[in-house]
């Protein structure tokens, strides 16, 4: 029988089934992995609107986004004073108030309710509850302090509360999401 | 694989006969829990907690089917189903206070096996696969547990599931993905706890395949035992069959007179009372703790208050965390002396009752604890302790200490001298 040189036969023909095992391989992991994913009524838009008329300054309220809870706070003169007093270079999450809030409107601070160290619920938006030692947030699992522009300034959290994206429909309303 | 000594399956029953050509299960029961197999004579009472884990294994898996029989897994009824369970499932309060309290009674068992492990090295060649093997089990526990807590649905459960999926949006770049994409979601809900029941019930089933591989691995060399010292000839060990047996059965008996116990007086003292109020996604328990089996690895995850050079603070918690167990991986070969047994280890030992075992205490209290000072100041110190004991204090002592005088083998440790040794009955007849 003659030598075969190069790519023989049964070389190619081994190739080819491994290649093909391994691409049918991928295919089967991948609506495997992928179904785990939020699913579609999950991610089908959801937007929120809050009438916000009722709070006072000083006042905060929480709303759910997305089932999540969302902070809607109305902060006093004074709180913005403290926020803006704070110098950039000591923040873990450098951000002014007036990035976190919109314009014309920096007394409403409006973030996720959802600590940025492992998602719990901070204190400090409802009635009688604590609000830290910085007078915005304090979020009692692992001890995260928010200042009053509910950016973080003590504790394990790694970033500020996130702001989500909303827009004022009349000086009454906001929609969130 | 045994000693030579071993007393040999002669099947004499024509059926037993038949069965053994065909499939020579009595052989693999005889030669691994039965009189084929010999075991050291002078094992412990920590040597029982092996077979205790499998108990526990068993009443989980058993009281475990049953619950489910009794759930469903879906958002709006997990919690009314589980209270279904407990008032009106006939005899379902005993089987839901029977699965909570047998995790309970697990990890107390398997504490103490791993607790013999760490004093007796127990983990030292040629064990080491044993011992591999047994922290993939653990790791399967905690997973199984932490799945199994959520499943009720209650405050605890909800919260729990958000904060430990947390740890994984710790990751960099990729991690808020991945967070969803183990949720299915943004926060928990139907997607996260139809999942976690799927697993709960599949990952028992793998955690018995890996026993199964432990104690195959584990047959191969044999049991160690206190001194430490191997076996060297057939006046060192007993069969299993009656022997060992026996003092396994003592010990499932004493241990069901403990659990009964706590499962009939005591059933909520280990819960948390937050759990049997339902979930809520919008408020947060006030002081949110784990199950007190994670305390320790809660604690250390809590640790962490302040960026670490590059590395955020959430990063490195959840890196000390998981890196607080996959350390033992490395156990076997971080502590290099040849003196397995701890009893024979001054300095080691030393460091074992006055170093590790308070570190260990402080975390378990610390984790159950609220962040605030000064019990994270102590978690810090002592994960601080925790990790230099693996990693620094112990591969130091294995190469300075001067280990006391072994005995020549465990027959001598036992009678004082090995001609003092007499075979028992069913060894002798063999021999």
């Amino acid at each position: 029988m003659a030598e075969e040189v190069g790519v023989r036969r049964r070389d190619f023909i081994n190739i080819a089934a491994v290649s093909a095992a391994g691409v049918a391989g991928v295919g089967v992991v991948i609506p495997l992995v992928s179904q785990m994913s939020a699913s579609a009524d999950v991610l089908a838009a959801s937007s929120t609107e809050v009438d916000i008329s009722a709070i006072q300054p000083g006042q905060a309220i929480k709303a759910v986004f997305r089932k999540q809870p969302v902070f809607v706070r109305n902060l006093t003169p004074q709180e913005i004073a403290e926020a803006n007093a704070v110098p950039l270079d000591t923040l873990r999450d450098p951000q002014t108030l007036a990035e976190r809030t919109k314009e014309g409107k920096e007394n409403w601070l409006i973030t996720m309710g959802v600590c940025t160290h492992l998602g719990c619920v901070p204190l400090g938006a409802g009635e009688g509850e604590t609000r830290g030692e910085f007078g915005g947030y304090f979020c009692p699992c692992h001890g995260s302090y928010y200042d009053t522009a509910a950016r973080i300034r003590k504790g394990p959290a790694p970033t500020n509360l996130e702001v989500p994206e909303y827009e004022f429909t009349s000086d009454s309303v906001v929609k969130i999401g | 694989m045994s000693f030579p000594w071993a007393n040999e399956y002669k099947p004499s029953h024509p059926f037993m006969k038949w069965m053994d050509e065909k499939l020579p299960l009595p052989r693999l029961v005889y030669n691994s829990v039965g009189s084929g197999y010999p075991v050291p004579r002078n094992l412990n009472y920590f040597w029982n907690f092996g077979i205790l884990a499998l108990v526990c294994l068993t009443l989980q898996i058993v009281t475990g089917i049953v619950m489910a029989m009794h759930y469903a897994a879906n958002a709006q009824v997990a919690f009314d189903t589980v209270e279904h369970t407990m008032r009106d499932v006939n005899w379902g309060w005993l089987m839901r206070y029977a699965h909570a309290n047998g995790a309970s009674a697990f990890f107390v068992v398997i504490y103490i096996h791993i607790f013999r492990g760490f004093f007796y090295g127990s983990y030292k060649a040629p064990r080491e696969m044993v011992w591999l093997l047994g922290v993939v089990i653990f790791l399967l526990m905690m997973a199984t547990a932490f799945m199994g807590y959520v499943l009720p649905w209650g405050q605890m459960s909800f919260w729990g599931a958000k904060v430990i999926t947390g740890l994984f949006s710790a990751i960099p770049l990729v991690g808020e993905p991945i967070q969803q994409w183990l949720l299915g979601g943004f926060a928990p809900d139907n997607a996260a706890l139809n999942r976690f029941f799927s697993l709960h019930y599949l990952l028992p089933f793998v955690i018995v395949g890996v026993v199964i591989l432990h104690i195959w691995a584990l047959h191969i060399p044999g049991s160690s035992n206190p001194t430490g010292v191997e076996v060297k000839s057939e006046s060192d060990t007993i069969p299993f069959y009656p022997y060992y047996i026996a003092k396994d059965g003592w010990a499932v008996g004493a241990f069901a007179f403990l659990f009964c116990a706590v499962l009939f007086f005591f059933p909520n003292a280990l819960g948390h009372p937050d759990n049997y109020i339902p979930a809520n996604p919008m408020s947060t328990p006030a002081h949110i703790v784990p199950e007190w089996y994670f305390w320790p690895f809660y604690a250390i995850l809590r640790a962490f208050t302040q960026d670490f050079f590059f590395i955020p603070a959430k990063l490195m918690g959840v890196l000390a965390m998981f890196g607080s167990i996959l350390v033992w991986f490395f156990l076997p070969w971080l502590d290099k002396s040849p003196v397995r047994s701890g009893t024979y280890r001054p300095m080691f030992k030393k460091f074992f009752w006055f170093g590790l075992i308070p570190a260990m205490a402080v975390l378990f209290y610390c984790g159950g604890a609220p962040a605030e000072e000064p019990f994270v100041m102590l978690s810090q110190i002592a994960s601080l302790y925790y990790f230099a004991h693996f990693l620094i204090i112990l591969p130091i002592v294995s190469a300075i200490e001067k280990p006391l005088p072994l005995p020549y083998s465990i027959t001598e440790s036992v009678l004082g001298k090995d001609e003092a040794a007499q075979l028992a009955p069913a060894q002798t007849a063999t021999a």
